[in-house]
């Protein structure tokens, strides 16, 4: 048995505890240079893994305490393809965000360099796991680092009450999350996924079972950020480091994706699969919500960071709708569009981070125009804006046509056109962005006196003359990566054989106990003539709604009159986002009496 | 024990809730997340407990006796120790806070809104 997955995660949390230790004889770019490396490892473990898995499934057993009979006595690391590559993608992020950071100069060693391999080796644990408590574990080790780097710059009102607000729901997610390992606990006898699985196939469900699930969603949902669960998230990523966004919105949001879908296929399926149709209706429901909102609410921003922290969330909203439809070309679909969407967003905060190191600033407003002069880092950012609107042929096309083939082929017709629609206005939020800040389009100074409180210190004392290669090098790279994600469609199909893995209990439980699974086949479909008909009209519905935006005013008198009345409209949606922690609180509390409510009645 | 535990537990859920939705100052709100924080314990422990259960420990009892189940037992032992770390956290945030713009108050802020 390799001895990979236990090493992915132990290295990390290793070196990160001597780091701690040893930094005072260590300068900066020492410190630098182990993180990286260690980084580099991890995600060279990840691959091998990944490579070796194939499509099969591995277990290890800590301690080689394997099952006896029935009864898993020891905790294992489940390694799947699709978990595996969630690792994958994770520590390359990693390695990419820490290249970025050598030149940051807010970053002090060795606590910086500490905290994020942490975090790295909770987010690849949270992948591996096949054990339910270890889950909640990881989830809460991954937590931790994620609070202390947001909250990082400590000098910084913002950053101290976006860290609150997200220590805060994260900790109620992390306990709804216990409450229900403790209740499906107390029905099944039993943590291991698989036996979980195993014990609800006999005994199927009952209200215990679905308050467990509810609350185990719900947990998983305040981590991915979908509505009402997702107000920490704007205030956390509009804050934190940008090597740390990275890392954050290409990786932690998913993380929640994947544990529900971890979750619900390998210990609740057999239990509530006869449901399906019904939990279907209310993921896809609740992912296009979140969708849409995020769209709608990464349109009106003006902090450029705050802005691609709604694009995060109604990304989330898209990869609830896939993973939603509990199906393998679901999931395969979602697989692919979080590796594309994943290196795509990392792109546009690497972007924003350059922003921010040269120009010292990160509202739309007040960087109108200034951008001119950054020849390399306008067209990476445009690039990024068209991506996020899933420009045909590329990566992140081709994870929502897989999805969208996906929704028609469960009976949800109209769920491509709602993401069509909020792709297109995310991207047109971006386009537009690239538009008044690298080339000075539309009206300066609209808003300028409302938004001082809404800046952020830069990053640097103040605007440095050049970009650093280590910036421009890591966003090339993930230019690189969200476009060829879609040029080789060999990726879909490595994603469609582990979408197949993914959802197969049977083959999962046999896995656990010792039985030997063999590789999965299946393949993906190219892309049909309507995929690029709704993937090219998110890109029209950018371009055209970021060229209203910027010059509807030109066109029309009425223009104006009508961007009011909607503002008007979407003002009580945007108060909802008040930064107070009560406030947030009483969301999740609602959200999840409500999931609550609609799950007990209507799953038997 | 019957259904009194789970009572005891969703009140405690309940009013944690309550607390942290209402709280006006940040100390205050961080405990009141660890009430939420001691529902998952009862919860936890009587999800485990047998009537008559001795201690799961087989050193100086008979293997065959009846014993509560240690499985809960290690889970909220692992919960206290996770959740001493975030609110260690917590709290650090809330006395950094208070030093450098002097009040606890989550609602007296500069924030980003909207």
């Amino acid at each position: 048995m390799s001895q990979l997955p236990p090493l992915a995660v132990g290295v990390p949390l290793l070196v990160a505890a001597l780091l701690a230790v040893v930094h005072p004889l260590l300068t900066r770019t020492v410190s630098d240079l182990v993180a990286t490396v260690t980084a580099l490892a991890t995600a060279v473990m990840c691959l091998l893994m990944l490579v070796h898995v194939g499509s099969g499934l591995e277990i290890y057993w800590f301690g080689g305490w394997h099952p006896r009979g029935n009864l898993a006595i020891g905790i294992d690391f489940a390694v799947d393809p699709l978990g595996a590559g969630l690792a994958s993608l994770v520590s390359v992020l990693m390695v990419l965000a820490l290249v970025f950071s050598t030149r940051h100069l807010e970053v002090e060693q060795p606590y910086y360099h500490v905290l994020m391999l942490i975090f790295m080796a909770g987010m690849v644990g949270f992948s591996l796991s096949g054990d339910l408590f270890n889950m909640f574990v990881m989830f809460e080790v991954l937590s931790v680092a994620a609070v202390a780097l947001v909250a990082y710059k400590i000098h910084e009102r913002a950053a101290l009450e976006g860290g609150l607000n997200f220590a805060v729901i994260n900790t109620i997610g992390a306990f709804l999350f216990l409450l229900g390992i403790a209740l499906i606990y107390s029905r099944t006898g039993a943590l291991n996924l698989a036996q979980i699985g195993h014990f609800l196939h006999h005994s199927g469900n009952d209200r215990v079972v679905v308050i467990a699930f509810t609350l185990i969603v719900a947990a998983v949902l305040i981590k991915a950020a979908a509505v009402p669960f997702h107000f920490w998230l704007a205030d956390a990523y509009a804050v934190a480091l940008t090597p740390v966004c990275l890392l954050l919105a290409g990786a932690m949001s998913e993380i929640g994706i994947f544990g529900l879908a971890r979750v619900y296929f390998a210990a609740f399926q057999p239990a509530l699969g006869g449901s399906a149709p019904v939990l279907r209706a209310i993921f896809v429901g609740v992912g296009l919500l979140t969708a849409l909102w995020g769209a709608v609410m990464a349109y009106v921003q003006d902090h450029l960071k705050r802005l691609l922290a709604f694009v995060t969330i109604s990304f989330v909203g898209i990869f609830l709708c896939g993973v939603g439809l509990l199906s393998a070309d679901g999931v395969s679909g979602t697989a692919v569009d979080v590796l594309a969407d994943g290196f795509n967003k990392a792109l546009l905060f690497a972007c924003a981070g350059i922003i921010q190191h040269r120009l010292a600033r990160l509202s739309q407003e007040r960087l109108h125009g200034c951008g001119r002069h950054l020849r390399l880092t306008g067209p990476l950012f445009l690039a990024g804006g068209l991506l996020i609107s899933s420009l045909p042929p590329f990566g992140p096309f081709l994870g929502k046509s897989m999805i969208e083939d996906a929704a028609i082929k469960a009976g949800y017709g109209f769920v491509p056109a709602l993401i069509m629609l909020a792709s297109g206005i995310c991207g047109a939020a971006v386009i537009r962005a690239w538009a008044r800040i690298f080339r000075g389009w539309g009206r300066a100074h609209e808003h300028a006196e409302d938004t001082s409180d809404e800046e952020t210190e830069a990053e640097a004392n103040e605007a440095q003359d050049r970009t650093p290669a280590v910036m421009l090098a890591p966003a090339v790279l993930l230019l690189i990566g969200t476009v060829a994600v879609g040029v080789w469609f060999g990726f879909a199909d490595l994603a469609a054989k582990g979408g197949q893995r993914f959802v197969d209990f049977a083959q999962y439980h046999a896995g656990v106990y010792g039985a030997h699974v063999p590789q999965a086949g299946g393949s993906s479909d190219a892309p049909k003539f309507y995929d690029y008909l709704y993937c090219g009209g998110a890109t029209l519905i950018a371009l055209g709604l970021a060229a209203l935006s910027l010059w509807g005013a030109r066109l029309s008198r009425r223009w104006n009159d009508l961007t009011e009345s909607a503002s008007a409209l979407l003002l009580p949606v945007r108060r909802l986002h008040s930064g107070r922690i009560g406030d947030y609180t009483a969301a999740v509390a609602l959200g999840t009496g409500v999931l609550a409510a609609l799950m007990i009645l209507t799953l038997n | 024990m019957g259904i009194y535990p789970y009572l005891v537990a969703a009140w405690l859920a309940g009013v944690g809730f309550y607390g942290v939705i209402t709280s006006r100052n940040y100390v205050h709100l961080v405990v009141c997340l660890t009430v939420i924080q001691a529902s998952t314990y009862v919860l936890l422990l009587s999800v485990g407990f047998v009537n008559g259960g001795q201690a799961p420990i087989f050193a100086d009892v008979p293997s065959t006796s009846v014993v509560v189940d240690p499985v809960v037992q290690a889970l909220s032992l692992t919960d206290v120790v996770v959740e001493a770390t975030v609110m260690a956290l917590l709290l650090a945030l809330v006395v950094q806070a208070k030093k450098r713009f002097g009040n606890v108050d989550p609602d007296s802020v500069n924030r980003m809104r909207g």
